[in-house]
């Protein structure tokens, strides 16, 4: 007996329409935590580069090149902690945009080996600093040099927040054919939290958007902000969000561990964090014997944090 | 005196501190001699059975103190000692 063929995926002619559209994958395993509610998943680690951040990158940068403010000749600069870098670096090579990144020099090793791999430009910034260190840097290299950078500022760039409101969120709508009855995600930029959001909400009023935080400054899920000790991005707005979710880093990282154990899912810190947010609201709907639909985002891999520091002379987990 | 490097998120103890000095001979003397002038930071970084949290690094110099000795590693004079957590954000 031979297998059905499965459809092949289309062809295609250009490497960033492979970004969004990801698959919507349910959590069979975990949601037994909370019976009788769904858990879904975004795999944005299919997009090209690795990570949900393909999104924002490609947007903005198409939309600047549209608007003329990406000029040729012009290097895109921006502060990144990681994946928007990465995002950049592949959008870059592939459209023919020359980049610049400026990252606290504790980013992880992979990372650096990443984007450098595209044939980009790294600046460091002190790794005591962190991301608002990296955010201070790219703003006066721009000002020394305004001739030379575009500023992308993904913190502030509405682009970022809009490639969510036209991408994950209709996504999200359209696989659970209008289901969904909860968001949940950490926030970065917080500009899939805020995109997201924003679109369900207009397409179904009564989808409650959770936005996840660490819940102290000194906090280890990568890629997520404590938005009370930090700069807060310009595009977040609070009242977006019908709810905000403290998240312990414990919490965080033993469900990622728990995702690659029980799922198969070998996911990064960010993504065990939102998943853990996700299964609270989930455990809160079962008690109240209550149904649901909740959906999640899966960030990125967790391999691209394996030799997290320079210093690092082998894998700890 | 050995110097001890303050992360950004930690630095509401210090003060806005970016360094502060103290004396000490191991990275545990050290640490516990930044609680005296930091009240309230050691519970950011010592999880509640006394271990260093596994999100935060501690560097003497350039070597991350779980490939020496942990919190018995010998800290000299004008060593620099970091704690460095993970980034955030985008």
């Amino acid at each position: 007996m031979t297998a059905p063929l499965r459809q092949p995926r289309p062809r295609v002619r250009d490497l960033t329409e492979l970004v969004g559209n990801t698959p919507l994958l349910r959590l069979r395993h975990i949601e037994r935590d909370c019976p009788g509610v769904e858990l879904w998943a975004k795999c944005e680690f299919t997009n090209p580069a690795g990570s949900v951040k393909d999104r924002a990158a490609l947007r903005i940068i198409q939309e600047a090149r549209a608007a003329g403010l990406l000029r040729p000749g012009m290097r895109l600069i921006d502060s990144t902690s990681g994946n928007t870098g990465i995002a950049y670096a592949m959008v870059g090579a592939a459209l023919g945009v020359p980049i610049t990144l400026v990252m606290p020099e504790n980013v992880s090793v992979p990372r650096k080996q990443v984007a450098t791999a595209y044939g980009v430009e790294i600046i460091y910034s002190s790794p005591m600093e962190g991301s608002d260190g990296a955010i201070l840097l790219a703003k006066r290299v721009v000002d020394e040099h305004p001739e030379r950078y575009w500023y992308a500022d993904q913190y502030s760039n509405p682009n970022n927040w809009l490639a969510h409101y036209h991408g994950t969120g209709p996504e999200i709508w359209a696989q659970t054919s209008g289901r969904v009855t909860h968001f949940v995600t950490g926030i970065g930029t917080s500009g899939t939290v805020m995109g997201t959001s924003r679109r369900l909400h207009e397409l179904g009023p009564h989808v409650r958007c959770v936005g996840m935080q660490p819940d102290d400054a000194m906090h280890g899920l990568e890629g997520m902000k404590h938005l009370p000790s930090s700069i807060v991005p310009h595009i977040y707005d609070e009242s977006v969000l019908d709810e905000t979710m403290w998240m312990s880093t414990e919490e965080g990282w033993d469900m990622a561990e728990r995702l690659a154990h029980e799922e198969g899912l070998m996911v990064g810190h960010s993504s065990g964090g939102n998943v853990a947010a996700a299964l609270r609201v989930g455990k809160t709907l079962a008690a109240e014997h209550k149904p649901g639909v909740v959906v999640t985002i899966l960030c990125d891999r967790g391999d691209r944090y394996f030799l997290p520091l320079k210093w690092e002379k082998h894998y700890l987990w | 005196m050995a110097t001890i490097r303050i992360p950004t998120p930690l630095r509401k103890y210090t003060q806005g501190q970016e360094e502060v000095q103290v004396a000490g001979d191991t990275v545990a003397a050290v640490l516990a001699a930044l609680e005296q002038s930091a009240p309230g930071i050691r519970e950011r970084i010592f999880d509640d059975a006394g271990k260093v949290r596994r999100f935060v690094n501690v560097f003497v110099g350039e070597e991350d103190i779980r490939f020496l000795d942990n919190l018995q590693t010998p800290v000299a004079e004008r060593d620099e000692i970091s704690i460095v957590p993970a980034i955030a954000g985008g």
